[in-house]
């Protein structure tokens, strides 16, 4: 909402100087956007010098000149005029200024060959005289030092510039705004002049509002002012138009728009004659059209709020008018409307047409239904002032009566809801200055809610009026009140943080990026998931939900070896998602290896980063994060975007059903189809939402402290084994020979080739052997011997080397 | 006798200048292995009179005394030697580059909601979360802003399906509804996630993050908003004073509502937080609308209470002079490994919110 101060002070007898105006609309909840000069068509021409003029090369009467206009690089215009020459202080107009002789805008153009950017003016082109046979030749002692400043002094009035909340539409006039400014003690608001317009015959064109179900409009003012003279607006009104940042038009157009802006009273002005007989208010039939005033032909749907005549639509009531019965120059009789639409029926029909008008703005968040005549009035004695003419009498139908909103205040809600005071005395002066009508009955306040506050339906609204006029720097601010509900974090959250933080420690950067993805990559992560298409994608490349955290992951990834890096661990803990309805998602985390690991180091072997380096980080974090390592379980059943044979599954222990985690190569095709260019592509992940909370508190599960003082023995054993049978099943299958003795299992080689048959791996073990209760003996020892190798033989068919 | 001294001497004479520690020792089972010079004269002591035996033993002693403790020396001698030119020998140039550090970082959004789950914390608020889809109800009508209200304009909603039922939360405040259907007040939470619209620019990014905050019980007032927000804003940023504006807004979810500025000004080209004369919008927050209670079956004239919605990346930016939101979401190596933190760096009360 835009306005001057002049305009304001129409409404508003107040002492407060600009600043002070300023403070008060953003301490009363009008926030202030801006406060400065209206732009003009004449802030692009600025005081330039010619550094050099020299001939066009295809043309002799042309010049090429290079122009200072006070920044770094000169600029190059192609000139005509005779008098342009080295260190010539003249105006200069980019592209894009408007030049005023021709309303011409300027563009980047070729003259002969050469390109041009902008032009030198001659003082007939800016209207400042006639003259027009060379460019402007400043003094140069007045405007040498003004090289690159605005050649013309903007003289506009500063205009302020509200943002205005959805929830108070009686500030979308300047009287509103005055009001809510002498609610708050920054001036009296001047009453309103009676007007001592006469009236002469009715108003003859019969209106009717149809009572239909989906009928959007309640109310229909209407007057007749007849042989009128429609013309450019005088300066005052054209200046108050240009305030507003809009365009003049012709008076009546300008009249209606400010008494809009003025009274917040949206207006529209018929040419009377070109209405065929009647004017009929109903709801639109599917396959209607108009040519609305913005040019463009709209093509209606059931049951959308039509002013019409007996040919058709004449426009959309309280959205836009139409091209058939629009006024202009030659308009001569004028029927002037001033209604009533619901906010309801003018929202669903302008997103229906996607049509945004000041008018569908104000009906939307809705209009005093109280000041239909005023508007009229206000309009037609305008009119008649400017454009002359005859005014009719006004004609007002209505099918629905106004209701007035009453609320019976408790003063008390007041001090409930701010912890602060205000004095009966106060508060209800506050109310009055705002058009409340106020009455008392004991302590509750009877108050009848002013016509122009659609918003005020109920106590709690009564409070904010008063609070905000009365200022929140009168709150208090109270001490925290610190009484705890239940702890901070419950487990998983605190599972999040501590898998995060576990993750980065071992060198991964953490990311954050988008919950969306290409649905071109995330097809190639979504396994047996739906895909969940987004119906308004901010792009095409981001037109899904991601079902994995990879897809995005990969393509930032690729992005940075694109940038030249090599060695790239990277992850991100977040959402995926797993089905389009709100809960269906899972919190992963998912992180990416690239390159090698010790890159060229002076002293350590490089090699590429593989999947032992992953399956490390993802069991170190599982355990730091309070897994017990010796009931995790691995399997090789991995996603498809995993590399088969190089990959495993994760699992809290062995009854479990989904795996908590995945690590591994990733498949060599996905690597192909997304371009990614490295040595070694490594990842894990991890589902935080299938990792099981332990019913246990630390404190209740450290067991007794026990350990053993005997002496321990390690016995190395190397077994003759098929390629495809599991480390981990061999190790299981000695631990569980004897549990309590056999302390530790470590796999210190595993080969194949020279010397071991086809199908077939060696893999050598070592045992910890301990007891708790004595120190074994050869004999004991050498029977722990026999029952690992003749367990593992029997289970597993494997062979002791010899 | 004389014969003994005489060996005794010749033996120290040879160690003298011996160097090697295995020599050292033959001299030393020369001279005390079982058939050894020296062991050899003890033997012969048994065979001699009394008289004799005693002053024979005495010298033997002395000489056996001397002789041992000039093998323990020269072995001493040549081991310290022995260690020092070893010592010598394997010097290395220490500024050689140690083996690889991998260096992780935890990204400033994670660090920022960490810094203030914290503060929060120390007041008494717990963590809520909710999901990022949501439907719409949750989003907006529960909230007060039924679907024909203008400040649905104000998000830039991303849909799921054409019936407008499903969408990416366009705030945090679901988790309000949420928290407060499944359970019973009082609430004390904070809710911080990510949020989405439509909107992509410089200052705007599709996915943004929000931190929101609720205190419903029996009497909290606007006093209580204030004072919360106040001591938040002043841990968050580290500073001793702030300077802070309530101003009157409007969200239909909170009634009255306010959005709150806080003081800064550029110094050297940097923002300070707290003081000078300009004002720079940071949240929005109110008293939740009586309207909101009903929809979650809380009795708003019993029940009362404030609700706060602060963008997370904006704190971040402010907090640690970043610029371009964009850059948060776009994964560049260089820009992580700036902007990150360490991961041991975690923000707490006792050990302070950032180093």
């Amino acid at each position: 909402m835009k306005f001057t101060v002049d305009w304001l002070k129409n409404h508003l007898d107040t002492k407060f100087n600009n600043n002070q105006i300023i403070d008060k609309l953003t301490n009363i909840g009008l926030e202030v956007e801006s406060f400065e000069s209206s732009t003009s068509e004449l802030d692009t021409f600025i005081v330039a010098k010619i550094i050099n003029a020299k001939t066009h090369p295809n043309a002799d009467r042309l010049k090429l000149c290079d122009i200072d206009i006070g920044s770094d690089k000169t600029i190059e215009v192609v000139c005509g005029a005779p008098n342009a020459k080295n260190g010539l202080l003249t105006v200069y107009a980019p592209p894009g200024s408007i030049i005023p002789k021709n309303q011409m805008k300027l563009s980047v153009s070729k003259i002969r060959g050469v390109t041009s950017y902008g032009m030198l003016c001659s003082e007939s082109e800016l209207l400042l005289s006639n003259e027009s046979d060379g460019i402007i030749e400043l003094k140069n002692n007045k405007y040498v030092n003004k090289i690159g400043e605005k050649y013309f002094k903007n003289t506009s009035e500063k205009v302020i510039d509200l943002s205005i909340t959805p929830n108070r539409p009686d500030c979308l006039g300047v009287r509103g705004i005055a009001r809510d400014l002498s609610a708050a003690g920054a001036g009296k608001l001047k009453i309103n002049k009676k007007s001592n317009l006469k009236y002469r015959g009715n108003q003859n064109i019969n209106v009717t509002i149809k009572k239909e179900k989906a009928q959007g409009c309640t109310i229909f003012g209407s007057c007749l002012i007849k042989g009128v003279t429609n013309k450019e607006s005088p300066k005052w009104l054209k200046d108050k138009i240009k305030s507003l940042g809009q365009k003049p038009i012709s008076a009546i157009v300008d009249i209606t728009n400010y008494v809009m802006f003025d009274l917040n009273r949206p207006l529209h002005a018929y040419d009377a004659d070109k209405i065929d007989n009647e004017i009929i208010v109903r709801s639109s039939s599917k396959g209607e059209s108009f040519e609305a005033l913005d040019n463009k032909k709209y093509i209606l749907e059931n049951d959308m709020c039509v002013i019409s005549d007996r040919s058709g639509v004449l426009g959309l009531g309280g959205i836009i008018g139409g091209t058939r019965s629009g006024t202009e120059y030659s308009t001569k009789n004028i029927l002037l409307e001033s209604a009533y639409f619901l906010p309801r029926s003018i929202r669903k029909t302008s997103k229906q047409l996607n049509i945004n008008t000041d008018a569908k703005f104000r009906f939307e968040r809705g209009i005093d239904p109280l000041s239909i005549e005023e508007g009229l009035i206000k309009a037609s004695e305008l009119i008649k002032q400017i454009c002359g003419g005859e005014i009719s009498n006004l004609d007002v139908k209505k099918i629905e009566n106004y209701k007035k909103t009453i609320i019976n205040f408790d003063p008390f809600l007041f001090e409930k809801t701010t912890g602060f005071d205000v004095e009966n005395k106060e508060l209800i002066k506050i109310l009055e200055k705002l058009g409340f009508d106020v009455s008392k009955n004991k302590k509750i306040l009877k108050l009848v809610v002013p016509s122009w506050r659609p918003d005020i339906t109920q106590s709690i609204d009564i409070v904010e009026e008063i609070v905000r006029i009365k200022g929140y720097e009168h709150i208090n601010t109270s001490e925290p009140i610190k009484t705890r509900l239940k702890p901070t974090l419950n487990y998983y959250q605190k599972l999040f943080h501590f898998l995060q933080r576990s993750v980065a420690s071992k060198g991964y950067l953490e990311t954050v990026t988008w919950s969306f993805t290409d649905s071109k990559i995330n097809q190639l992560f979504k396994e047996n998931d739906q895909e969940i298409p987004i119906v308004n994608p901010i792009s095409s490349d981001l037109n899904v939900l991601r079902n994995s955290i990879f897809p995005n992951l990969l393509f930032y990834l690729k992005k940075n070896l694109d940038r030249g890096f090599k060695d790239i661990s990277l992850f991100e803990i977040g959402p995926a998602f797993k089905g389009k309805n709100p809960g269906d998602q899972l919190t992963m985390i998912g992180a990416v290896r690239a390159g090698k690991v010790s890159r060229l180091s002076w002293n350590d072997k490089e090699r590429i980063v593989d999947t032992f380096d992953v399956k490390k980080d993802v069991i170190q974090s599982l355990c730091e994060a309070g897994i017990d390592k010796d009931d995790i379980v691995i399997d090789d059943k991995t996603p498809s975007y995993y590399h088969p044979g190089k990959s495993g599954g994760v699992y809290q222990n062995k009854n479990e059903k989904n795996a908590l985690a995945y690590f591994g190569e990733i498949h060599p095709n996905i690597i192909k189809k997304l371009d990614i260019k490295t040595e070694s592509l490594v990842i894990f992940e991890i589902c935080l939402d299938y990792i099981k909370e332990s019913k246990q508190k630390i404190k209740d599960l450290k067991s007794e402290y026990k350990f053993s003082d005997f002496q321990k023995s390690e016995r190395d054993f190397a077994f003759i084994i098929n390629k495809n049978f599991k480390s981990q099943e061999l190790v299981n299958i000695i631990k569980s020979v004897d549990n309590k003795l056999i302390k530790s299992v470590r796999v210190f080689d595993v080969f194949e080739g020279e010397n071991i048959p086809d199908g077939k791996k060696s893999i050598a073990v070592n045992v910890t052997i301990q007891s708790e209760e004595k120190t074994l003996n050869e004999n004991d020892l050498e029977n722990i011997n026999k029952l690992i190798i003749s367990s593992i033989e029997s289970k597993s068919g494997a062979k002791i080397r010899s | 006798m004389s014969d003994i001294k005489k060996i005794k001497d010749n033996y120290i004479d040879k160690l003298n200048t011996e160097n090697n520690i295995e020599k050292v020792n033959n001299i030393k089972s020369e001279l005390f292995g079982k058939n050894g010079i020296i062991s050899n004269e003890f033997k012969k002591l048994g065979s001699i009179s009394v008289e004799e035996r005693k002053k024979l033993a005495s010298d033997l002693n002395n000489i056996k005394d001397e002789l041992q403790n000039k093998i323990s020396t020269k072995i001493q001698e040549i081991e310290t030697k022995e260690i020092n030119l070893k010592l010598e020998k394997e010097k290395i140039d220490v500024t050689l580059p140690e083996r690889n550090i991998e260096i992780g970082k935890i990204h400033p959004v994670s660090q920022v909601i960490d810094e203030i789950s914290s503060i929060f914390s120390e007041i008494g608020f717990s963590v809520e979360e909710g999901p990022d889809v949501e439907n719409e109800y949750n989003n907006f009508t529960a909230l007060n802003t039924p679907d024909n209200h203008p400040a649905r304009d104000m998000h830039d909603t991303f849909y799921l399906d054409n019936n407008k039922e499903l969408l990416l939360r366009t705030h945090t405040s679901p988790v309000q509804v949420r928290t407060m259907l499944k359970g019973k007040p009082p609430f004390k939470i904070i809710a911080p996630g990510r949020t989405y619209r439509s909107d992509s620019d410089q200052t705007h990014a599709p996915m943004f993050h929000q931190v929101e905050g609720l205190h419903i019980d029996k009497n909290i007032n606007m006093g209580h908003l204030k004072g919360c927000l106040n001591y938040f804003i002043k841990e968050f940023f580290e500073v001793d004073k702030i300077k802070m504006r309530f101003r009157p807004s409007h969200f239909p979810f909170t009634e009255p509502s306010a959005e709150v500025d806080i003081g800064y000004e550029i110094k050297n080209g940097k923002i300070v937080i707290g003081e000078g004369n300009k004002w720079l919008e940071i949240l929005g927050c109110g008293m939740v609308h009586p309207n909101v209670l009903k929809n979650v079956n809380v009795n708003p004239s019993k029940y009362q209470g404030y609700a706060f919605g602060i963008g997370i990346d904006r704190l971040g930016m402010l907090k640690y002079g970043i610029n371009d939101l964009r850059a948060f979401f776009e994964t560049d190596y260089r820009w992580l490994s700036h902007f990150g933190f360490d991961p041991l760096d975690v923000p707490s009360n006792y050990r302070g919110l950032s180093r």
